[in-house]
């Protein structure tokens, strides 16, 4: 499995299950299914990024700092246009989506194969 | 006249000193001696270099072939074969610069950071287990491996030396108890060369695995050194070794530290998680 997918398939999955945990929020429930998408493809792209990163530098550290920043970016995106709402969970959603962007960084160094060269 | 003690002793030397006349090597001094012959430092006239040169008994001429036969980076490379106007058989071969390996386990360096650490002495004797595969994998044993036979260079390159021939009866702590050696005789050896760096309370998996590999019985030890090997790769990976039936808690405590990161951003994002849900219900 190449490092793109790996980051695709932990972005997805670490996505799901961050967005699920807003179940524990009664406020949040009614809207569960769209937070699972949004959060879903949040982590996916993170995945995506942190993938071709890992292809290019190989460093565990670097590579959960790339995942992290990316992470923050866009759970940052996701919190504004929340705010736009009238409801602000900067903190709510920031923090976990640092952390979760670092862990999908952080898998997509260790796991996954670098691409072939021929020279 | 009366000879003093001391000029004896001199003459003693002189007269057990190898006649190189006729060869192209020039005597420097004695480097060692082992069971197969004395080893000297020599100078090569003809292309001015330095070089070990080995003066074997004439019955013992077979094995600078032997060697010759295996090129392998760990293994001491053979310039030329001959014999000396004595009949005695000698064999010139690289001059490797460095320590032994009892002397560079023991070694204190001069930063007094003290005696290489394990990942390093982990490293030699995978070199040398390197060369002990090839050197079987062309049909040759090395029937007296031990610390004095392994020269670390001063770039960290290992090599293997003395590789025995027919006879030779190996050193008692290193050799296999049974009668004819082969193989897994030198698979004893290796073991016992890996107990030898291991510190004094080596890791439970690596004292298994010399232990497997010094079994008295021949046959509960590893079938080749590609075993021995791919278990000092798995512990170096923080894997289990085939060697070691680990308890549990072992067990947990290496999977702790093989993925100590991952358990630790796991544990942050479940505690931020938690504290963020209870400081949202204020």
């Amino acid at each position: 499995m190449n490092k793109i997918l790996v980051g695709l398939l932990a972005g997805v999955i670490l996505g799901a299950i961050d967005g699920a945990t807003a179940w524990f929020y009664p406020e949040t429930r009614p809207v569960i299914g769209s937070i699972l998408v949004g959060s879903s493809f949040k982590g996916m792209l993170v995945g995506l990024f942190s993938g071709w990163f890992a292809r290019k530098v190989q460093s565990t550290k670097w590579g959960i700092v790339v995942g992290a920043v990316l992470g923050l970016l866009l759970a940052y995106g996701v919190a504004a246009m929340d705010a736009t709402k009238g409801q602000q969970h900067y903190l709510e959603i920031m923090l976990p989506g640092f952390i979760t962007g670092a862990i999908i960084g952080f898998s997509t160094q260790r796991a996954g194969a670098q691409p072939v060269t021929l020279r | 006249m009366d000879l003093s003690d001391s000029v004896l002793d001199h003459l003693r030397q002189v007269a057990a000193l190898p006649d190189l006349s006729g060869t192209r090597y020039e005597l420097e001094g004695e480097i060692g001696r082992g069971g197969l012959g004395v080893v000297y430092r020599a100078r090569d006239r003809q292309l001015g270099r330095h070089v070990a040169l080995k003066v074997l008994d004439a019955a013992l001429a077979g094995e600078a072939p032997l060697i010759a036969r295996l090129e392998h980076p760990a293994i001491v490379p053979i310039y030329e074969a001959g014999t000396l106007p004595d009949g005695r058989a000698f064999y010139a071969m690289k001059l490797v610069a460095g320590a032994r390996l009892d002397q560079y386990v023991g070694r204190q360096t001069t930063r007094g950071d003290g005696p290489p650490h394990l990942v390093e002495r982990l490293r030699v004797v995978r070199r040398v287990a390197e060369a002990l595969a090839f050197a079987h994998s062309r049909g040759a044993i090395h029937r007296d491996l031990k610390p004095q036979n392994v020269m670390v260079g001063e770039f960290g390159e290992v090599y293997v030396m003395d590789w025995g021939v027919e006879g030779v009866a190996g050193t008692p702590a290193f050799r296999a108890p049974e009668p004819g050696l082969d193989a897994r005789s030198d698979i004893y050896a290796l073991g016992a060369l890996l107990e030898f760096v291991l510190p004094a309370l080596p890791p439970p998996a690596l004292g298994a695995v010399a232990r497997k590999a010094m079994s008295a019985d021949r046959a509960a030890r590893y079938a080749d050194v590609a075993g021995l090997l791919a278990d000092l790769e798995r512990f170096q990976e923080g894997l289990a070794v085939e060697a070691w039936r680990e308890p549990l808690l072992h067990k947990v405590r290496r999977f702790w530290s093989r993925n100590a990161l991952l358990l630790w951003l796991l544990t942050a994002y479940a505690v931020v998680k938690f504290v963020l849900f209870f400081w949202g219900r204020r």
